[in-house]
């Protein structure tokens, strides 16, 4: 049983339009059985956080290519993308790099 | 990418290797080898902070440096949208101008922003707020600036759509010359400098009026000049809205704007005595315009579209500076370095990834790229291997025709064979024979009479034969390239567009109708001639 994490999330580069244009969300993600990693963050994100089009954001289960994630400023693929585990206070931004946010 | 037995349904060639539990702190940059990487470009490349930092300021210095384009004190315009890229170039603009002297940049460079917010969405409230906005970074830069909104378009002159024909410039030996110049001129200043203070401004003042003055002259309808900060007046905010309304299709939208932004920087450009303009395409960016271009039936010009520099202007050469940096790295830089940039709604905002053949393709490009990491640069290097076909005519003095739209040589194919071209003019003449004419031209009778297009006085001696003169759109559609005809069929109304471009075409078509006319006369002539010495021939 994992501890429950509370981390930022931020979002930029027009992403926050689909978050009624609220740019950093500070979040505290509940204790359930299996750590939390970026995957299940998704998860969490496009259900408690995401106000529209979710497919403008996420597809499968990772978000839509063009959009950035940076853990704690720095590349995700540094750090396992999806599976990389959120530790209490990080820092997730996801940055939009697609035409007109 | 493309081996037998590969299986492409799978994960990335990326992800075939056996992945590490890669943390931050186990890998090392792969420059210096020491510090703590924050970003891979390429596959597998880490990157730390610093090692970035001088790679990213390096690219761009590069980039001028190998093309040789721009010239020591050269004044070049860099335009702004507010977004990540062209954010980035001005401040790596800045970076250049503030280093020491032998590796300063030397130009003189002025920005400029179009406020697009009528066509994108935008109330006016949020435009007065994005400009003011705008206006607190761009004064924290201290270049001089000019804020122009896209409604300013019902004021070009025609003069925008008239090529300036210049010879080529920037051959190794001129721009040695120029830079040699330049810096003798500038010890001679500095050495006069401690007898007369202020030296410098006062010259570079008086080339600026001489530049005025030269354009004056090329330019006799451009007297009027775009309005600096102003609001754009409501009828013309209206004006546009109708205009990029009676649009069918986004794709077509998203043309016309470019089209539109293209002429406004120009015209801002010429008026201003710039002769260079900065665009902040980055790599990501050009190869989805390579391929949307593609889509769009532009295949003939992707060199000018796509390309380093695009001198179609012939005065005003547009540059492409930031066409190396991916948009990943761009972003990354200004995260990191804290480049302030502004995001505004693009026309294309929140919409659905089908809506347009530029959000298809932008899709489309990302997706494969997010597989095959390669994709993107693969169609970059593709973009920078297309060699621009030498402009006919030029050399003779003869313009060559343009599109009144994009401005690209005419890439008319005259023997109307068996290609898309042909078939688009046979399509039109079954139009122009059917009984009842089904092209919406709202403003039958005399073209050049349109209300809102305000003519000069005399314009409507009009002679041509009626059918023609029933037709001005037609007509114009013959002045446009494949694309931009292609394009034209999303746009059933005539009446809404800016009048320079109106203008312009009324003429283009008046002055082809006299060369026919005039031609007419010479053909018969020549048959005359020809047949003379047919005649005199017996007696010799």
């Amino acid at each position: 049983m994992a501890a429950p994490v509370s981390v930022q999330v931020e979002f930029g580069g027009g992403a926050e339009l689909l978050f009624d244009g609220v740019k950093k969300h500070q979040v505290t993600l509940p204790g359930q059985e299996e750590p939390w990693d970026i995957r299940n963050l998704l998860i969490w994100i496009k259900k408690n956080l995401l106000k529209e089009r979710p497919e403008l954001f996420i597809q499968g289960d990772s978000v839509r290519p063009g959009i950035l994630v940076l853990i704690n400023d720095a590349d995700w693929e540094l750090q396992g993308e999806l599976d990389y585990q959120l530790q209490d206070q990080d820092s997730i931004l996801f940055i939009s790099t697609l035409h007109g946010g | 990418m493309c081996q037998v037995g590969e299986d492409y349904g799978g994960p990335g060639p990326a992800e075939l290797q056996p992945k590490l539990p890669w943390r931050g702190c186990e890998q090392k940059c792969m420059k210096c080898k020491e510090g703590l990487p924050v970003l891979i470009i390429r596959a597998g490349d880490a990157f730390c902070k610093d090692c970035f930092k001088a790679y990213y300021v390096h690219k761009f210095r590069a980039m001028l440096g190998k093309n040789r384009l721009v010239f020591p004190g050269e004044k070049v315009l860099l335009a702004w949208s507010g977004g990540p890229s062209s954010s980035s170039m001005i401040w790596q603009v800045q970076e250049g101008l503030s280093r020491e002297s032998a590796k300063r940049l030397r130009f003189v460079p002025g920005i400029i922003y179009i406020d697009e917010g009528a066509v994108c969405g935008q109330s006016p409230e949020e435009r007065a707020k994005t400009v003011v906005e705008m206006k607190l970074i761009l004064q924290t830069i201290a270049f001089p600036y000019h804020i122009v909104s896209l409604e300013e378009v019902f004021n070009l002159p025609t003069s925008v759509l008239q090529p300036v024909s210049q010879g080529p410039r920037g051959f190794e030996n001129t721009y040695k010359e120029a830079v040699d110049g330049f810096i003798q001129q500038q010890q001679q200043q500095q050495q006069r400098a401690p007898e007369e203070g202020g030296g410098e401004a006062v010259l570079s003042d008086e080339q600026i009026q001489e530049k005025l003055r030269q354009l004056s002259t090329q330019d006799p309808v451009g007297q009027e000049e775009v309005a600096g900060d102003s609001l754009p007046r409501p009828a013309q905010t209206t004006a546009l809205m109708t205009l990029f309304s009676s649009v069918k299709t986004l794709t077509a939208r998203e043309e016309l704007l470019q089209t539109l932004r293209a002429h406004l920087i120009l015209h801002v450009a010429r008026v201003q005595g710039y002769t260079k303009v900065m665009l902040g395409d980055s790599c990501t960016r050009l190869a989805i315009k390579l391929m949307t271009n593609l889509a769009l039936g532009r295949g003939a010009f992707l060199a000018w579209d796509t390309g380093f520099s695009d001198d179609r202007h012939g005065d005003v050469v547009m540059l492409r500076p930031m066409r190396d940096y991916t948009l990943k790295e761009i972003a990354f830089y200004n995260r990191m370095f804290g480049v302030p940039s502004v995001f505004t709604p693009a026309i294309d905002t929140k919409a659905p990834e089908k809506a347009s053949i530029h959000r298809l393709m932008e899709s489309f490009i990302l997706r494969l790229q997010a597989q095959f990491p390669s994709t993107i640069s693969t169609v970059y290097r593709t973009s920078e291997k297309l060699v621009k076909a030498p402009r006919n005519g030029d050399a003779a003095g003869a313009a060559t025709a343009r599109c009144l739209l994009c401005m690209c040589a005419l890439d008319i194919d005259s023997t109307d064979s068996a290609t898309a071209f042909g078939a688009q003019t046979l399509e039109r003449l079954a139009q122009k024979l059917s009984p009842a004419p089904v092209l919406p031209t709202g403003a039958p009778g005399r073209p050049c009479c349109t209300k809102g297009t305000r003519l000069q006085p005399g314009c409507c001696r009009d002679t041509r034969p009626s059918s023609e003169r029933e037709e001005p759109r037609a007509s114009f559609i013959e002045q446009l390239c494949y694309s931009c005809r292609v394009n034209m069929k999303d746009v059933p109304f005539l009446e809404p567009f800016p009048p320079y471009i109106l203008m312009e075409s009324q003429c283009r078509s008046q002055r082809a109708w006299e060369k026919q006319e005039v031609q007419e006369f010479l053909f018969e002539e020549s048959e005359e001639e020809a047949l003379h010495p047919l005649g005199f021939s017996p007696q010799f």
